[in-house]
Parts: structure tokens; sequence; C-alpha cells
């Protein structure tokens, strides 16, 4: 018996099939997956920057040190502020899935206040440093610092004003397929900035203090 | 027909965001590691040259908590490229930090200070 007939008895392969099995990815699955490329990208610059935070973290030039600025107190409040926030923003997402509006509404509600009481403190305290003399100018050490913590302030500003347009286009166009993708990547968006508050709490603000 | 309808319908409908009882148990455990953190760095619980490394355990915990209860990044199917793109991304977020740590570190140890530099200008 020659090889090919060998390979002809055997049973033809199995054409190729997704893994779940049900055909191609769901447009929900795939716009996701779009979003968390970029999220991910996202989180690269901001490595960056931390990497340039610890790099110039003793560079005080005489100045004010992370020591005498940071207090915990107002780092703990803000970091409750965010955590609250992020859940309430996936209870909003859980609630849309299962139509109940009056639900979605309230928890969106939430996770904006909770949201800029967050940005209220971060600017407070930035207000605060500048007018003791700390500004961005002063030193290395506080350029970095203001560069981080203010980037990531300026994503928790863009996510506000971007909530307060899909709950907008939420109560025009009713649930519809392409508003909740964008709710679902606005949900991946918040979650992801908690993440990166945890790594900036850690890196900046607990270890700073001691 | 009908059977592909419902499997479709079942897809759409097993979508990836979690139920309240996910959120809720995220929730549970990033209070209670943020709350391990702020007691690790306000007291001498952990051995003091030691609290840097148990902050960043905590942190990279409390991260892996967000991931799995928030943003549902899990072993189902339809997340493996999801899993994939996040380990490409850790390994850019390792080098950056560990590189440019290793790096600056280096220069800093190998700069001469002002004094020396009179020194050898003179």
């Amino acid at each position: 018996m020659s090889a090919e007939a060998g390979l002809a008895a055997l049973p033809a392969a199995e054409p190729l099939r997704s893994r779940s099995g049900a055909g191609p990815a769901p447009v929900r699955i795939v716009v996701g997956y779009g979003f968390w490329i970029f999220l991910l990208s996202d989180i690269i610059l901001f490595s960056a920057l931390f990497a340039t935070y610890a790099v110039q973290q003793g560079q005080t030039a005489g100045g004010p040190s992370a020591h005498q600025l940071f207090g915990l107190r107002n780092a703990g409040i803000e970091t409750l502020a965010l955590l609250f926030s992020s859940y309430t923003c996936g209870l909003a997402i859980v609630a849309m899935e299962q139509r109940r509006m009056s639900a979605f509404y309230l928890c969106f509600a939430l996770t904006f206040v909770l949201g800029a009481t967050f940005l209220g403190l971060e600017l407070t305290e930035f207000a605060g440093f500048v007018a003791r003399g700390a500004g961005p100018t002063r030193s290395g050490f506080l350029s970095a610092f203001f560069s981080l913590v203010g980037l990531h302030g300026a994503h928790v500003t863009v996510g506000l004003l971007w909530l307060i347009f899909l709950v907008a286009q939420t109560a025009y166009r009713g649930p519809l397929d392409y508003v909740r993708r964008r709710l679902l990547c606005f949900s991946l968006f918040w979650h992801a900035l908690d993440i990166i508050w945890v790594g900036l709490l850690t890196m900046v603000y607990l270890m700073g203090a001691r | 027909m009908a059977q592909i309808g419902a499997v479709v319908g079942a897809a759409t409908e097993h979508e990836s965001s979690g139920s309240f009882w996910t959120y809720t148990a995220g929730l549970g455990f990033a209070l209670l590691l943020t709350a391990a953190s702020f007691i690790v760095a306000q007291t001498d619980l952990l051995w003091q040259p030691g609290v840097a490394a148990g902050l960043v355990v905590l942190a990279v915990a409390q991260m892996g908590v967000h991931l799995v209860f928030f943003l549902h990044i899990g072993t189902d199917a339809e997340g493996t490229n999801n899993v994939l793109a996040l380990t490409f991304g850790v390994i850019i977020v390792a080098l950056v930090l560990a590189g440019s740590l290793w790096i600056m570190e280096h220069l800093n140890a190998n700069m001469l200070t002002p004094t020396q530099m009179m020194d050898m200008q003179r």
C-alpha cells in the first residue's frame, strides 16, 4: 500500500471552527477586544510616566519631598470614591442588560457623583501644592508627579464628559445594540482607570508618604 | 434555522458582563486589599525594609481582582484574545518600568559629582 493510499484511507479532517463553536464572534466581543487593545496601549503610555516618576522621585532640588507633601487621608478618600464609582458603573451595566432603566440611570448618576468627588479632591490637592510653592516647575520630582497624576485626572475628566454624553444618548435613542456597545466600552475605560489608580496610590502616595 | 437563531441568541445573551454578585465580590476583595495596603504602609506590621515589596504585592493582587471581577478577563473561549493582548501589555509595561529603573540606577551610580567634575577641569 502506497503512502498516498494510506492517507486517503484516513477520515477527512474536520473543518476549522471557532473555539466557541458558534461561528464568528458577536460584534460585541469584537468591539470589546478592539477597545481592550486601546486600553492596553493607554496603560503602556502610563507605564512610561510611572518610570519617569520612579526615576525622578528623589530629585527634589531642595524643594518639598513626597514625605512632606502627601497625606494618606486625602488619598484614601480619593481611592474609595474611585473604587465605588467603578462598582456602580459595573452595576449600571448589569441593570442595562436586564433593561432596568431606572436602576441604570441611578447607578450612572452615582458613578458620576463619585467620579466628580474624586476629581474635586485631586484638584483641591493640586491647588494646595501650587499655593505652597510646590507647583510642577519647582523640581523634577514635582514635574513627574503632576504629569503622572494629572494625566490620570485628565482621563477621569474625559470619562465624566463621555458618561454625560452616553447617558443622554441612551435616554434619546433607547438601549439599542450600538448604544449598549458604547456603554460597555465606557465601563471598560472606567475600570481600567481604577486599575491605574491602584498603581498610582501604591507608588506615589503609600510609598511616598512613608 | 430556528436552532441557529437560538445559538446566536444565546451567544449574544451570554455577554461578557458579570452579574451583581461578581461586582460585589470584586468590591469586597478590592476593599480588603486596599485596607491591607494602608495598614502595611502606616504600621510596622511588616519588617520595615520589606514594606515596599509588600505594597507592590498587594497592588498587583488588587489589579488582578479588578481584571477578573470588573473587566471579566477570564479563560472562556471568546476571551483568549483578550488574555493574549493583556500578556503582551504586561510584558511591555514590565520592560519599560524595570528597564528604565535599571538603566537610570546605573547612570546615577556612574555620574560624576560636581566636585569631581571641577577636579577634571583643573
